[in-house]
């Protein structure tokens, strides 16, 4: 029996079109004279095409694929951040996207400004980051850097206070793209730790990668995108031994 | 009609729940103009004044002969406009500027243009100061009067909220806004009698200013409470409202018709 509301995350044939103008047309001049000429051609591009995929809640999802893929373009519409040309995409519960680790900070300002700034951005209350201030600082281990402008850090240390202030409330589901390659690897046990832990508290986690050991140890299911459209779905093991012997052939 | 109910209704809890970040951004825009500089947030007061000061030795022998308290006349008018023309510059550029973050994460993308007219509606207030200095020195009364100023200011900025929103959207589309805008407010900034009389003006253009300029409206019921220190024309106050309420209605409709297709083109 299938429980219809554990459903989390539902895309139902969606695909998302881009227009790949001939030349870029971005100013008026060229837009009246390609009007009036009839020559406003696009060429029509579908990052992604009829995709379909439903999550439950608790599970925990891999994306594979080559580059260009449409792997992040599903991200992002499952994030809001993109809508869909055609189908529709569903989702309920709170989502903690990382789809790049401190999108928005801004470089001139100090790291507890940014802390407060990327909070906010990810829709955190004033209350909430100063109760989760010290904690934050703490696991992106910065406190000897806090006065200190962003545009110093390293892209390590970005990517652990932008981690930091992405996991520190505990999300529904957990959007994670490819974003843990520039940590050195005591700082991605460090995440992935974090993100198993997550895991195991009942939040859904979705995750880009393109090491198929990390999503083999991660994830229990996975999807396989190619050029926009859905190759497979299975669980981890199946869909990465399918990939990898694909990419052999090759 | 239940469902439009229904959707106000969640604009309005998405900007409870971002004007955190709305108040962060304006703090931000604040505290990075002035960091660094010695005299630091002065320089909001400092700025007005000494720009009034240039156009009143240049001014005051070609246009200023006739107009009571000419200095207070000029630095208020300057003061307004230079508030619409920064904060609508400023707007207008909103959306591209935050372009790598709106590609990343979800958030209201409006926030960010009216982050951007708010952080000038403060820098807005702290010129009120060098209005301030410049009544006290030529001794023009201060009255109670003078206190009504924030109904011009809130037409005001509501009109440049709506005209923001209006720029950068467009901007999104066609770059070339961001190049004109400045020619525009060029030619705006002489249509509108801030450092001359409209009494100067042709009865063509006396005629129509009044009417179609809204600058003009907003400028002249500031000045009407400060400097003669009584009310204005009530019918000023009306259309002021209505122009800026317009502005707002075809900014918001302009920007949500197309905010979800700023992804593709930022």
């Amino acid at each position: 029996m299938e429980k219809v509301n554990d459903i989390c995350i539902q895309v139902k044939e969606a695909s998302v079109r881009f227009n790949i103008a001939s030349e870029k047309v971005n100013n008026l001049k060229e837009y009246a004279i390609k009007l009036f000429k009839r020559e406003l051609m696009f060429k029509e591009f579908y990052a992604l095409k009829d995709v379909s995929l439903t999550v439950r809640k608790g599970e925990s999802w891999a994306l594979v694929g080559p580059n260009g893929a449409g792997k992040s373009t599903l991200l992002k519409l499952i994030c809001r951040i993109l809508s869909p040309y055609k189908g529709s995409v569903w989702v309920k519960g709170s989502i903690a996207p990382m789809i790049e680790l401190g999108a928005g900070f801004d470089p001139n300002l100090t790291a507890g400004e940014n802390i407060f700034i990327n909070g906010a951005i990810l829709g955190h209350s004033k209350q909430f980051m100063k109760e989760h201030f010290d904690e934050i600082v703490e696991f992106a281990e910065v406190s000897n850097f806090l006065g200190m402008p962003i545009k110093n850090y390293s892209s390590g240390m970005r990517a652990r206070l932008g981690f930091a202030i992405a996991t520190v409330v505990k999300p529904d589901i957990l959007v994670v793209d490819e974003v843990l390659a520039v940590g050195d690897s005591a700082f991605q046990n460090k995440c992935m730790n974090r993100m198993k832990e997550m895991l195991s508290g009942g939040t859904t986690l979705l995750f880009v990668s393109h090491s198929n050991d990390t999503v083999r140890k991660m994830c229990k299911n996975a999807i396989w995108l190619d050029h926009g459209q859905v190759k497979m779905t299975g669980t981890a093991n199946e869909v990465c031994d399918a990939y990898e012997k694909s990419q052999k052939s090759k | 009609m239940k469902k439009h109910i229904s959707a106000l209704r969640f604009r309005i809890k998405m900007l409870l729940k971002y004007r955190y970040l709305l108040a962060l951004l304006v703090e931000r825009d604040i505290k990075l103009k002035y960091r660094r500089s010695f005299l630091g947030y002065l320089w909001s007061i400092l700025n007005p004044l000494f720009s009034m000061i240039i156009m009143m030795i240049v001014f005051s022998y070609m246009f200023g002969r006739g107009i009571k308290n000419f200095p207070v006349y000029l630095i208020s008018g300057n003061i307004l406009f230079a508030f619409m023309r920064d904060s609508s510059t400023l707007a207008m550029n909103s959306i591209i500027g935050n372009a790598a973050l709106l590609k990343k994460v979800y958030v209201p993308k409006y926030i960010f243009t009216l982050s951007k007219v708010t952080s000038s509606l403060v820098n807005l207030l702290f010129s009120l100061g060098a209005l301030l200095i410049v009544m006290v020195i030529t001794k023009v009364p201060i009255t109670w009067y003078c206190l009504l100023i924030v109904i011009p200011i809130i037409e005001l900025y509501i009109f440049c909220v709506g005209l923001g929103l209006f720029l950068a959207q467009a901007n999104v589309f066609f770059r070339d806004i961001g190049n004109i805008w400045g020619v525009v407010t060029l030619a705006w900034m002489y249509l509108t009698p801030i450092f001359y009389s409209i009494d100067n003006l042709s009865p063509v253009l006396r005629y129509w200013i009044p009417k179609v300029n809204p600058m003009y409206i907003y400028i002249t019921q500031f000045r009407d409470f400060v400097l003669t220190g009584g009310w204005t024309w009530t019918v000023l106050i009306w259309r002021g409202l209505f122009i800026s309420l317009l502005m707002l209605a075809i900014g918001l409709w302009s920007f949500a018709r197309n905010k979800d297709k700023f992804i593709l083109y930022i």
